[in-house]
């Protein structure tokens, strides 16, 4: 007996049909892959894999803000911190260190000492607003690596402070929050951007003593990243000092000189306070004036 | 002189005959199009990321161009059979080299055009500004150099067996001095001996394509690139261009064209 190839094709579509309604809760249902569950257009085309690929988006933001004068990997630079990291950092002596170093040195040969007139040569950073156009490298990195905590800290820091957009920097950090709920340097950063952008004072410290919690939680960070703790304690301390909270102010102050490279410094701010307490007549000295 | 450009106007003809520009071309408008309708953090202003893609996109096509119309010119005329009729009308072998490298030169420069006002209008569009000399200067540059690897090709192609070989080792070699040539010296200096002479004697030795890519000089807004700059680095192309294509006469005229 023949069969018609007709006959066939419809048994074939028939079989993959009802199979299909047999898998298909199965491959949503979570046993198989998350892959499939994903809202993220690169979490289904990569899966855990596009995370190799937001290490190299960070770094092409950093290229960018360096306006494409970066060392490659020939030539053999220890990897240092990013500009664009320091720069959130507000660490100006490294930035100013920065823009001193030469990776190129001077040039081996005649093709070298040719071939430097048809590339970028000098340092510089981007500035007057063109600082946007690293955001696009920022914004895959973290579409790319949801967990890496930095591009939300970053990407922030530019969108508030160079580009005076707080409301698209405050999503940035919520998105960065939601993927990372114990993070203490996106809180951190997000009590910056209610102190410094918003002046919500109350909010601010809300969210830094959440950071607090959450830095005191994690084992490692009270091991490693004790600069983080300084950083939210001084922030917090000069949030008090502004609003008048003086006890609280020199609480914060304290706990900061705990862990700063100058504790002396910190311990003038403290004695500038309890003489204004001494001086005020009021026995309320932790009340505004 | 006009036998060589009626055989360099008939590879510009088979350039827009074929199809292969076109689908590049396609390829590269959407690719870009699609990337600059990305709204990231609301900011329309955002440009440097489509003039990168657009630029690398504009850059590997112009190699595939090159590389692909160059390679295929001689053996297609040997297995066609018709560079029989061609040679015999009178036109020297020297005189068929020379049509075929500037039909393809041509061809490929034509091309480069097309794309470099595409990518003018879609980054002007974006930025409005127009930086007419450096683009002038980027696509100079790049042709150019291209000059250098469609004569290249050709010497590849009389020596490899078929078209997909020569394809595939000039993009290898090309993609290879683009990417390391200018570090060989850096790396050569933390290489031990004799490994160290040999990277010198490769980085002095290849043509060194990396100089013509000033990319980042039009994606970053740098500016020109000194004029006499561009003439020297003019005359090395053509000195490489006329190397090859010396070697390739020299292959040519002492190989037996039956296949």
């Amino acid at each position: 007996m023949k069969a018609s190839p007709y006959l066939v094709l419809a048994l074939a579509l028939t079989a993959c049909f009802t199979l299909a309604t047999g898998i298909e809760p199965r491959a949503h249902g979570g046993t198989w892959s998350n892959r499939v569950k994903s809202d993220n257009v690169f979490s289904l085309l990569f899966g855990d894999g596009r995370r190799l690929f937001a290490n190299q988006f960070f770094t092409m933001a950093d290229v960018y803000f360096h306006s494409g004068y970066y060392p490659s990997i020939f030539d053999l630079r220890d990897e240092g911190t990013k500009a664009i990291v320091t720069a959130t950092q507000g660490q100006a002596e490294n930035e100013e260190e920065e823009r001193k170093a030469d990776f190129l040195g001077k040039p081996t040969d005649w093709v070298d000492r040719f071939g430097r007139n048809f590339r970028i040569t000098e340092h510089t950073h981007l500035e007057h607003t063109q600082e946007r156009e690293i955001l696009p490298w920022l914004r895959l990195a973290a579409d790319m690596d949801p967990q890496k905590i930095e591009t939300y800290t970053v990407g922030s820091f530019f969108l508030r402070t160079h580009l005076n957009r707080p409301r698209e920097a405050e999503a940035f950090l919520r998105e960065g929050l939601r993927n990372n709920p114990n993070s203490y340097e996106i809180l951190f950063e997000l009590g910056r951007l209610y102190d410094e952008n918003d002046h919500d004072t109350d909010r601010a410290r809300n969210v830094w003593e959440l950071a607090l919690y959450k830095w005191a939680k994690d084992p490692e960070a009270v091991k490693d990243n004790k600069r983080a703790f300084g950083g939210i304690t001084d922030h917090l301390a000069q949030l008090e000092r502004e609003a008048g909270n003086w006890q609280q102010a020199i609480k914060w102050f304290q706990a900061a000189q705990k862990v700063s490279p100058d504790p002396n410094a910190l311990q003038q701010r403290i004695n500038e306070i309890k003489k204004k307490m001494a001086a005020q007549p009021s026995p309320a000295n932790d009340q505004p004036p | 002189m006009n036998t060589i450009w009626a055989l360099a106007g008939i590879v510009i003809k088979e350039l827009y005959r074929r199809k292969d520009f076109y689908v590049l071309f396609v390829l590269t408008a959407l690719i870009t199009i699609v990337a600059g309708m990305v709204n990231f953090f609301n900011d329309p202003k955002i440009v440097r990321y489509v003039k990168d893609i657009c630029m690398l996109l504009i850059w590997i096509s112009a190699l595939l161009i090159a590389i692909v119309t160059t390679a295929r010119q001689i053996p297609a005329e040997r297995e066609s059979r018709t560079i029989f009729p061609l040679l015999a009308k009178p036109v020297t072998r020297g005189q068929f080299i020379l049509g075929k490298f500037f039909g393809c030169w041509l061809a490929t420069g034509i091309a480069l055009l097309v794309f470099y006002v595409f990518f003018a209008i879609i980054t002007g569009s974006r930025e409005q500004y127009w930086p007419w000399l450096t683009y002038l200067q980027a696509i100079w540059l790049q042709w150019a150099m291209l000059a250098v690897v469609v004569a290249l090709s050709l010497l590849a192609s009389i020596i490899t067996a078929a078209p997909s070989s020569t394809t595939t080792i000039c993009f290898i070699a090309v993609a290879g001095i683009l990417l390391v040539g200018g570090h060989l010296n850096t790396v050569a200096l933390h290489q031990p001996q004799p490994l160290q002479t040999i990277f010198y004697t490769i980085y002095f030795l290849i043509p060194h394509l990396e100089w013509f890519d000033i990319r980042d000089r039009v994606v970053y807004d740098w500016g020109l690139v000194g004029w006499l700059d561009c003439v020297l680095a003019t005359l090395y192309a053509a000195a490489f261009s006329g190397l090859f294509l010396l070697l390739t006469w020299l292959g040519f005229r002492r190989k037996s064209l039956n296949t």
